[in-house]
């Protein structure tokens, strides 16, 4: 390895995609240039899925939360799968869709938001960051027309204007920004439905913690490519909050009292689990 | 016809280095000092946006002193460095050894192969993990590489900062005693530096991930108390 030196006409700035292009490193197609080689062969059925991922607004931030099963066809590929990530200090980025390209693209991500920040020395804002990620996904749309599709949903906590935000996409790269809440992956539809019924503007942290849990197990419920909490193995949807703190995972623990309640009330309550 | 005069190559070496010396001596001088939980970094930088001191990655720091534009460059691509080591490999796998090495060999190559040696001294810092001490390797202007374990002074004038602060330094003290200690060598007995001349900036344990962090304005004064 050599010291990556550019001319200042080459130097690719702040842009960690546009660099490793540069170094001409072996790297996913995602960043590889326009006429690089698309996959061949593989049907939808052939690699591992990512489902379903929910992000609501609270009063101090955001919630996001994703549930852990993988899939490849019909069968279960992971029941631990992490859909959830930190992005930066202030926001969190969740995938549904493929998931080798998903957890790439969130690398590629994470490493380019802490990369322009050491290199500018200031931090992108939440809007940059937004912009960032959609770009990514439009490189990606190639593959996404093959079957691999990726599409993220991206949170986080606007530092200039003290609110979280929530940002969707689709295929193409196109983003837009929710006013209270969304869902993305299979199970989505479900999420969205449980949600919506019990959503208020502005409410309380554990509220929102515990109506993104609800969102999840309905999905569950309805979906077969989302996974439930899984008392035996002791596995349970991620479930992460981005405030003015800055991302913080909710504890597992924390998470288990809450399903486990959850079914309690349900129970109590006359209606089926 | 005319034919070049003949300049031996001692010469030519002792000029640029006289030029390299004379560029970096123009400039004002930084520390930097292990201490109880990591190494500290103290420059005498008025300027609150064009930093002496940054973060190449999650354990590893970056100072450099001389002329802005040339470390500046180094430094930016030291971070590319580590950013594509950390995402081609793993993020364990960076290490400021071969960075160092790599500052090193750049350095030597410009010296001895351009018309302009780079006026620039540097220091890459990488924090202390399980038995591995803190390591500070200085990297001069013609690729000449040395690594501390104590302290680190670059710029003008080291010598004499050098030993004030030799007297003071004590393996594994406080913070505010480092940075004070720090600052009295750095100003000297005629002058006196406050918060706000200092750019100062610690490679800490307990800060997570991402080791480096600055220390600003009523964090600073309190320290230098």
């Amino acid at each position: 390895m050599t010291l990556p030196l550019f001319s200042t006409t080459e130097d690719p700035g702040p842009n960690f995609a546009g660099l490793i292009r540069r170094l001409q490193l072996p790297v996913h197609p995602m960043v590889a240039t326009a006429t690089g080689a698309s996959p061949t062969g593989g049907g939808p059925g052939d690699f591992r899925h990512g489902t379903t991922v929910v992000a609501l607004r609270f009063a101090e931030g955001i919630v996001m939360a994703g549930d852990r099963r993988a899939t490849e066809g019909h069968s279960i590929a992971h029941r631990a799968m992490e859909k959830v990530f930190p992005a930066d200090r202030y926001s969190a980025v969740a995938i549904a869709g493929a998931a080798g390209p998903a957890i790439e693209m969130v690398r590629l991500f994470q490493t380019q938001l802490e990369h322009y920040e050491k290199v500018e020395g200031v931090v992108l804002s939440l809007e940059g960051k937004a912009n960032q990620l959609g770009q990514m996904v439009r490189e990606h749309l190639p593959m996404a027309m093959q079957g691999l599709a990726v599409v993220p949903l991206f949170a986080g906590y606007d530092l200039a204007r003290q609110t979280g935000r929530i940002f969707t996409y689709d295929v193409t790269g196109g983003h837009y920004e929710e006013t209270e809440h969304n869902a993305t992956g299979s199970g989505g539809r479900d999420a969205r439905t449980t949600i919506k019924l019990g959503y208020r503007v502005g409410m309380a942290r554990d509220d929102a913690v515990e109506l993104a849990i609800e969102a999840l197990y309905e999905a569950a419920d309805e979906d077969s490519a989302t996974g439930g909490p899984d008392l035996i193995r002791g596995i349970y949807p991620l479930v992460a909050t981005v405030t003015g703190a800055g991302f913080e995972p909710v504890p597992d623990d924390e998470v288990a009292e809450r399903f486990a309640a959850l079914i309690e009330r349900r129970r109590a309550e006359g209606r089926q689990p | 016809m005319t034919m070049p005069y003949y300049v031996a190559p001692e010469q030519v070496m002792k000029d640029r280095a006289e030029y390299a010396q004379k560029g970096i001596a123009r400039g004002r001088s930084l520390i930097a000092t292990t201490y109880d939980m990591g190494i500290a970094i103290v420059a005498d930088n008025p300027s609150r946006s064009l930093h002496k001191i940054s973060e190449i990655y999650d354990r590893i720091a970056f100072a450099g002193v001389g002329k802005y534009n040339e470390f500046d460059q180094l430094r930016v691509s030291g971070i590319r460095h580590a950013d594509t080591k950390g995402y081609a490999y793993s993020r364990e796998d960076v290490d400021a050894r071969s960075l160092a090495n790599l500052y090193a060999q750049y350095l030597g190559q410009v010296f001895t192969h351009e018309m302009k040696p780079l006026e620039v001294e540097i220091l890459v810092a990488e924090l202390g993990s399980g038995a591995h001490p803190a390591q500070l390797y200085h990297i001069a202007y013609e690729g000449t590489i040395t690594d501390e374990d104590r302290y680190a002074v670059l710029g003008g004038e080291t010598e004499a900062i050098a030993e004030r602060l030799e007297g003071q330094w004590t393996a594994g003290w406080a913070l505010g005693a480092a940075l004070n200690a720090a600052v009295s060598a750095l100003a000297g007995p005629e002058r006196a530096l406050s918060g706000s001349d200092l750019e100062v900036a610690v490679l800490a344990q307990g800060n997570g991930r991402r080791a480096f962090r600055r220390l600003v304005d009523s964090e600073l004064e309190s320290l230098l108390g």
